[in-house]
């Protein structure tokens, strides 16, 4: 066990797994860097050096460097899952979606239930998400709840350095295929990291801290914030629950509803678009299960409806914060029925 | 007067992870006379909460941390000294004690904590925490199921002031290699060869509970090796053990399940925090972690019964024994002294379950370094 | 080659423009003070100022993340630019798009872009709103030698084929995608690519504006004339990284230092327009000097323009909603 960041976190998850297991492989764009070039082979391990060094253990026949052709090589990662193979295929910025979304939604997706459930599909589609790197509209959206509105496909949303290696091999070892989320800004955050591989199943929400008063879950990078506005409200008398879901698909939507039964209130942090989003599915649950239980409307922290904006101070206002959740959480707190009059 | 003569009490690092901890309660009030030994306070961190005993003697002259504040580890939370001392004199030496804590702070000067470190033992990973230096045979801690070398926070650093002090995990456990055959031979088996690869020829032994069994297990095999046994709570001395606990430990995969598992552990239940059922969760999904438990369980424990007693036979071992058992232990049922050699010293702690070197650390303490010290002569 | 004294000082202004641009912006990145990505265009100056000079505001060209140059060349305000890059109020996109996605509508410039591919389609589509309003306008699809690779250049050559659409495919081949060499990620020649839809294609020399001056010509005149799309396969280099960042250890030592020094297009342009006494070198220095001026002022305009206020975060997501 050492302090690790999410970025070291998730290359041991694919070096681990690489070695356990022959079939695993790499491919994306510059996930080594280098093809065909007179200088350093290796030289980018990925745009944000996620990967580096995967190449030199493992060689270019499994860890792969594909041409600007995503429709191509997502497909060719889909079809290589379902005959034997087990990708770990790069998307780069899960914006990029848009150019092989059919490979993803329609292939790979639906291959178990259309064939019988004669099917496996192996796949992980590695992507980077989130606002905050000043990328701009094209590089910065969230896009996870298309994929979680996907029968078919995993989704799988790692909050923390230790949450992404178990996560992520955990995806690896699956026999669907998995979207993984990673959050671009949070590549170096640090924490204690075991240096042995671990699993963390999908579908079991984590509870990072617990209390009486309200229940906020959160999606991915979100959970910092949720905690860090927690641990405030703590302060002035206000004690939360803090569940990550970890996956948006699968969802643990009994840890939801077991907690909106203790505390009666619920805020929903998701840094995806309003509408039909992770906010607004689990509301939708909460509403239909735990009518009763509520002492206050629930409450959505998200971004606008907009896309991301390139401007610093534009982008630092679209993105939810701790001070949004605070204040969203005493609201409900503040909350009172109106009598009829 | 010297300032030498005024004493600091700082906030105490208990095991590897603690890096700042509070005073849950004061259980000096200032003006009271300490001795060594003594508790102080309860501190608590977001593992566990644990009484502190006073490392000095004197009078209890200030609390400077108030209950429930939040402290960084070596921060001040006492002052003691004599009767004479001054208040001004006090003053200064708290003022010059935080100026030099908050710049010492600053420039990230920590006091670095012993790290434990992964040997190579006959081809596989065992990670050990080697601390402390001196005379004649080092202690060698080893835990029971489930534990590891954290089991021993509040014993390894206060009895490695004296001496060379050695915690081991067991194969299947903590930072040592997954793979396992569980019973109780192969497991002494690779205590012994640890010893070997770090060419110690003697050692004290304190095993708890698997770990009591281990050791046993390991004086019988190799007499020589055996200084003196502590066992605490051990297994090996009886015929069963609590199943609730065994097979609920392995079953439990989220907090919900695990902690009624781990409240059986203490007489005081609200002793299991969040962090410790979080590690242990933590420690099951490793790859092989369960599978060594699942082994483990059924080459020792398989359904409640304990497969080796070694009550008929520790009458055998030379070297001296002392049994620790807490009075309300619900894992593994205390064995009834009478039935063993009267020879041995057999302690009960009253307000102990199955931890007592945690839940009762500064009695333990005191036993284990006063029964080591007899043993040296 | 028949170029007035006027065209070959607006060529130059042009190139000249670009290059002060993109350096500046190569030194003020490294102080932190421009938020997000930056692709520079240093080095290819010559392929959009020798393509762009054969355009008017009917005719519309698409762009990459490597798109300061394809902006100035197509007549984009270089103030409004700067200040964009900056994330500035008055910037040409009010900030909200930045260095990546720099568009000026009204001026046939359909926008940088952020995802690779993203213009030949577009480019498609322009050209066939000119063929069916018939304006008369051509549109140009810049796009690199990565991005010749994806399905949608290929479908868009296909689709400007058997449409007979006024396009022109540029693909600016400066050797790499990011870290990949396009002899590594390209499969064929670009040439026999477009012969294989068939579409008429040539390559260039990307660091001679003369020569992408007149194959713009000869491509273009087609399309306006009815003949349809052509493909320009324009070989060039860029001088710095991918991004600013980019420590590009992908690159022999010193590969960047020759090619600057031997295969400039600026150093070449001078060299002819001299040698062939169509200009003078104080010509070309005062031009230098009001475009150093230029950028100097930008910079510091940008840094001083006012930030997007809150109210703008929320508007331009719909014409109505
Ligand atoms: C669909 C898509 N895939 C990947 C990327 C990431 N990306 C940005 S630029 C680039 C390389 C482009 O190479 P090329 O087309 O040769 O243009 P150049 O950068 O050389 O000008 C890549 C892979 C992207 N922006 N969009
Ligand atoms: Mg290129």
């Amino acid at each position: 066990m050492s302090k690790k960041s999410y970025r070291q976190a998730i290359n041991e998850a694919i070096a681990s797994e690489m070695r356990r297991d022959p079939t695993v492989i790499v491919m994306g764009e510059d996930v080594a860097g280098g093809a065909g070039t007179k200088g350093q082979q290796d030289a980018w391990g990925g745009v944000l050096g996620v990967t580096k060094g995967l190449i030199t253990e493992f060689g270019p026949e499994r860890v792969l460097d594909t041409p600007l052709s995503e429709a191509g090589y997502i497909g060719a990662a889909a079809g290589a899952a379902a005959t034997g193979l087990r990708p770990v295929a790069e998307l780069m910025f899960i914006d990029f979606m848009g150019v092989c979304f059919d490979q993803i939604f329609n292939q790979a997706a639906k291959f178990r239930y259309m064939f019988g459930g004669k099917a496996v599909t192996p796949l992980v589609i590695r992507a980077m998400y989130g606002a905050g790197f000043r990328a701009a509209s094209q590089h910065s959206q969230c896009l996870y709840p298309l994929f979680t509105h996907i029968p078919g496909l995993k989704v799988v949303i790692p909050s923390s350095p230790y949450e992404v290696k178990g996560l992520l091999i955990q995806s690896i070892r699956d026999n669907d295929p998995v979207i993984f989320f990673e959050n671009k800004v949070m590549y170096d955050d640090i924490e204690e990291v075991p240096d042995e591989p671990y699993t963390i199943p999908f579908g079991e929400a984590n509870l990072t801290r617990e209390g009486d008063d309200v229940t906020i879950v959160a999606i991915g990078r979100m959970v910092k914030m949720a905690n860090e506005a927690a641990d405030r409200l703590e302060k002035q008398g206000i004690t939360c629950n803090v569940i990550d879901p970890r996956t948006t698909s699968p969802m643990d939507f009994d840890t939801i509803l077991d907690c909106v039964a203790d505390t009666g209130r619920l805020v929903i942090v998701d840094e995806a678009s309003p509408r039909c989003n992770m906010a607004t599915d689990i509301s939708a649950v909460v509403a239909q299960e735990a009518f009763g239980a509520l002492k206050a409307p629930i409450k959505m922290v998200c971004p606008p409806h907009t896309p991301v904006p390139f401007a610093p101070n534009l982008e630092d206002l679209f993105v939810p914060n701790a001070d949004r959740i605070e204040k969203a959480a005493k609201a409900l707190m503040n909350y009172q029925i109106k009598e009829p009059a | 007067m010297i300032t030498g003569e005024i004493k600091a009490i700082t906030m105490p690092k208990f095991g590897l992870a603690m890096t700042e901890g509070k005073v849950a309660a004061w259980m000096k009030s200032v003006g009271a006379e300490i001795n060594v030994g003594d508790d102080i306070a309860d501190i608590e961190t977001t593992k566990i909460t644990n009484a502190y005993e006073s490392p000095v003697k004197g009078v209890l002259r200030r609390q400077v941390a108030q209950e429930q504040e939040e402290l960084p580890v070596g921060a001040l939370i006492a002052v003691v000294a004599d009767k004479e001392t001054t208040d001004a004199e006090i003053d200064q030496f708290i003022e010059r004690f935080q100026a030099e804590f908050s710049s010492d702070q600053a420039a990230g000067e920590t006091i670095a904590a012993p790290e434990p470190k992964a040997i190579d033992v006959g081809g596989r990973k065992i990670r050990i925490l080697d601390t402390g230096e001196g005379e004649g045979a080092p202690i060698v801690f080893v835990h029971g199921f489930g534990g590891d070398l954290n089991n021993w926070m509040f014993n390894q650093p206060p009895l490695a002031e004296k001496r060379r002090t050695i915690a081991i995990d067991l194969p299947g456990h903590g930072g040592s290699a997954k793979e396992t055959s569980g019973d109780l031979t192969s497991l002494a088996a690779t205590v012994v060869e640890t010893l070997e690869t770090l060419g110690i020829g003697q050692a004290h032994f304190i095993g708890h509970s698997l770990g009591g069994a281990i050791v046993l297990a390991l004086a019988l095999e190799k007499p020589a090796l055996a200084a003196s046994l502590t066992l605490l709570a051990p297994a090996g001395l009886g015929d069963t053990v609590n199943r609730n606990y065994t097979e609920g430990f392995i079953a439990a995969d989220r907090r919900k399940t695990l902690k009624p598992v781990l409240e059986l552990l203490f007489a005081d239940p609200s002793l299991v925090s969040n962090d410790m059922i979080d590690d242990l969760i933590k420690f099951k999904r490793l790859d092989g972690a369960i599978n060594a438990m699942q082994a483990i369980e059924q080459a020792n424990f398989k359904e409640g019964k304990q497969s080796t007693n070694f009550a008929s036979r520790i009458g055998e071992i030379k070297a001296p024994i002392t049994i620790i058992w807490g009075r309300q232990d619900q894992v593994v049922p205390m064995t009834d002294p009478a039935q063993l050699p009267q020879t041995l010293a057999f302690h009960i702690l009253e307000k102990s379950g199955h931890m007592p070197q945690m839940e009762q650390s500064a009695e333990v303490n005191g036993l284990i370094d006063t029964f080591i010290a007899k043993v040296n002569g | 080659m028949q170029l007035s004294r006027e065209d070959l000082l607006t060529a130059y202004r042009t190139m000249r423009t670009i290059r002060d641009f993109e350096e500046r912006l190569h030194i003020e990145f490294a102080t932190g003070e421009i938020p997000g990505f930056v692709h520079l265009y240093s080095g290819e100056e010559a392929s959009a100022a020798g393509i762009c000079m054969h355009l008017t505001e009917r005719d519309h060209i698409a762009s990459t993340h490597r798109g300061h140059g394809h902006c100035i060349a197509k007549g984009v305000d270089v103030m409004a630019m700067m200040s964009e890059i900056y994330g500035r109020k008055d910037g040409v996109c009010g900030g909200k798009g930045g260095s990546m996605h720099i568009a000026e509508i009204a001026k046939g410039m359909l926008g940088a872009n952020g995802i690779v591919g993203g213009g030949p389609p577009l480019i498609c589509g322009a050209a066939l709103t000119a063929k069916t309003l018939k304006t008369g306008g051509v549109a140009i699809a810049f796009y690199g030698d990565g991005a010749s690779n994806q399905g949608t250049t290929l479908e868009s050559l296909n689709l400007a084929k058997i449409w007979n659409l006024p396009v022109i495919f540029v693909c600016e081949d400066n050797g790499y995608a990011e870290a990949t060499s396009s002899s590594y990620s390209v499969g064929g020649t670009q040439t026999k690519r477009a012969e294989g839809f068939g579409i008429p294609s040539v390559e260039v020399d990307g660091h001679d504006f003369f020569a992408v001056y007149d194959a713009a010509r000869e491509a273009i005149q087609r399309a306006r004339a009815g003949g349809g799309p052509s493909m320009l396969h324009v070989k060039t280099y860029r001088y710095y990284g991918h991004f600013e960042g980019d420590a590009t250890t992908y690159r022999e030592p010193g590969e960047a230092e020759k090619v600057r020094k031997e295969r400039d297009c600026l150093v070449g342009f001078r060299g002819k327009v001299t040698e062939a006494a169509l200009l003078e070198n104080k010509d070309l220095d005062a031009v230098d000097a009001e475009i150093a001026d230029l950028i100097e002022r930008a910079v510091k305009h940008a840094k001083a323009a006012p930030l997007p206020t809150e109210e703008d975060l929320l508007t331009d997501v719909y014409v109505s909603y």
